[in-house]
């Protein structure tokens, strides 16, 4: 309303209550998220009822402080964004009941958001230069997709995987070794004491679908690992244990992205989500775009994990779409992309 | 004074638009449709008809628990949203005390009680007097045999039985009272919204609103996770006591 686009995006998915003003669909003007993660540690993962109680508590603040950091009065938005799906049902309801209501009551369009295509957004605030098409690659605790992306709101998937995100095998073998939660950033740090070829993890290959990805048998791998050191009274060491399990992630990760990019000839590769923070995998996934001629694009960390101002962007290029939401916008946990 | 009030605590949902002593418009439905498709496109409605001028509402009064958890969330979402945007206040009602006001001026021990699963309800006990509601007993959570127990001992009659736990334990009910007891009708026996904005507006005048930031539902309850927790801990406690 002042020769810009400015949008007011929230984001309830998970364990991360967030709120950001983004300017024209590239520009954060602020970008405010209330982490939950500490609360959650003594379950060992995300609590859901918790994480409900905990967004309803926190969300006028986190609203009104980015609002405040903007410097926007609600009167002055041009929309109103919220993520509706995919995620934790009751955390996105209060996303959703809230988004609703400010809309409502500011007189301002409602926009429902993909999470997802927010993590793949979140590419084009710090790269100016990234325009689609390019092959995407977003992968996070509850996410694992590879998609091309032929337009700004406009995708077509080649794969996801077929049982745990990587974000979640990451998790759940973080825990079986007994580093704790959240299981990415505590196997990052330990593999990088560790040897990543001292064990050799399978790398699964889903049958029929090259670009499907599977770690529910890795995790299995490493769980049978554990109980066979166990049983014969082995020592392990939780540093080769960490490296190994994580390079074998990082390889068919960097594989079929790459393959793919290959296959449908692009020569930009952007990555997204919080395990894209994972320095292993920026490593080795620069490394063999490097190698195959192609760009990467990865969002700085704080892009990386669940935020609004994702969101606000991909809800920019919605907005200019024509996309507008009805009061009945309902949470949807299993919400697919490009689905409506 | 123009308030908005807000009731998705259980089954029903329920909207109302409320000017001073005047209940302007209300919608209240009782389907299985969830209340996040339901709620704002009943007010949008009952809003359009009055012709409401958004920006003239001072105060949204929401039924603030006990009840399901996802339906008080639903209910203070909206609140929390609609206070935010149009910068006024909250009025937190209780739940139970808002079904109590059903029954304004009712001459017997009103029983409201909502089914809280495993084996419990929620409840309160309520009474007018001179034309003030009275808390005989605040909500809380307990089985439907202490609560007979409990209106069996203290005799007062009539008692008035209302809410969606009437359906769901009548049967126990009429086994267990011994003490005279009413089953209120259909127009009354469930969440009005025009209910909790009419308390609502009591408790305003009383200056009892809060701001938007500061709503959050009351549970009464737990989340699973943390009963567990604190049942694990307990038994650790005791066991390493034991242990010594």
């Amino acid at each position: 309303m002042n020769g810009h686009t400015d949008i007011l995006a929230i984001e309830t998915s998970c364990d991360e209550t967030a709120a950001a003003v983004v300017r024209d669909g590239r520009e954060v003007l602020s970008n405010i998220i209330y982490t939950q993660i500490s609360m959650h540690t003594v379950y060992g993962g995300v609590v859901p009822e918790l994480a409900s109680r905990k967004h309803i508590e926190k969300i006028d603040q986190v609203i009104s402080a980015a609002l405040r950091e903007a410097d926007i009065p609600l009167k002055d938005l041009d929309a109103i964004a919220v993520t509706y799906g995919p995620g934790l049902v009751g955390a996105l309801l209060v996303g959703t009941a809230e988004g609703k209501a400010l809309a409502w009551a500011s007189g301002k369009p409602l926009i429902g958001v993909n999470h997802i295509e927010g993590h793949i957004s979140a590419n084009y605030i710090e790269h100016p230069d990234l325009e689609p098409p390019y092959l995407g690659l977003v992968v996070s605790g509850g996410h694992t997709h590879l998609i091309v992306v032929k337009d700004y709101a406009e995708f077509e998937i080649l794969g996801r995987t077929v049982d745990d995100a990587a974000g979640e095998a990451f998790d759940k073998v973080a825990r079986a070794i007994g580093l704790g939660y959240p299981g990415g950033p505590k196997i990052d740090a330990a593999a990088k004491n560790g040897n990543a070829d001292a064990i050799r993890f399978p790398r699964a290959k889903v049958n029929g679908s090259e670009y499907d990805f599977s770690f529910s048998g890795l995790k299995s791998a490493v769980l049978n690992y554990l109980n066979h050191a166990e049983m014969t009274h082995e020592e392990i060491n939780p540093a080769d244990l960490a490296a190994s399990f994580q390079k074998a992630v990082v390889d068919v990760l960097t594989d079929h992205t790459v393959r793919a990019a290959r296959e449908y000839g692009f020569h930009k590769v952007a990555m997204a989500g919080g395990v894209s923070s994972n320095s292993a995998l920026r490593e080795a996934m620069r490394k063999a775009c490097e190698e195959a001629g192609m760009k990467l694009y990865v969002p700085s960390a704080i892009y990386c994990t669940d935020n609004a101002a994702m969101i606000g962007v991909a809800a920019y290029h919605e907005f200019m779409r024509g996309t507008r939401s009805g009061w009945d916008l309902n949470a949807r946990p299993a919400l697919r992309l490009g689905e409506r | 004074m123009n308030m908005i009030a807000l009731d998705s605590s259980g089954l029903v949902a329920s909207v109302a638009i409320l000017e001073d002593d005047i209940l302007r418009a209300e919608y209240t439905v009782d389907y299985k449709k969830t209340h996040s498709q339901t709620l704002l496109p009943m007010l949008d409605e009952i809003a359009d008809m009055i012709s409401l001028n958004r920006a003239s509402v001072d105060v949204i009064a929401v039924a603030a628990g006990p009840g399901s958890f996802t339906g008080l969330r639903i209910g203070s979402a909206t609140a929390k949203g609609l206070a935010l945007a149009l910068g006024i206040p909250i009025v937190e009602v209780p739940t139970l005390a808002a079904l109590a006001y059903n029954l304004y001026g009712a001459d017997g021990l009103i029983c409201p009680i909502m089914d809280a699963r495993r084996g419990q309800v929620y409840n309160g006990l309520y009474g007018f007097l001179q034309g003030s509601l009275v808390t005989f007993a605040d909500q809380r959570a307990l089985s439907v045999e202490e609560l007979a127990a409990e209106l069996n001992e203290d005799g007062t009659s009539p008692v008035y039985l209302l809410g969606d736990g009437v359906a769901a334990y009548r049967a126990q009910l009429e086994e267990l009272l011994t003490v005279p007891h009413i089953y209120v009708p259909a127009h009354l026996n469930r969440q009005r919204a025009s209910s909790v904005g009419a308390l609502g507006a009591v408790l305003y005048a009383e200056g009892r609103a809060v701001p938007p930031e500061k709503h959050a539902p009351i549970y009464l309850r737990k989340s699973q996770a943390e009963r567990e927790r604190e049942e694990k801990e307990r038994k650790e406690t005791k066991d390493a006591g034991d242990e010594r």
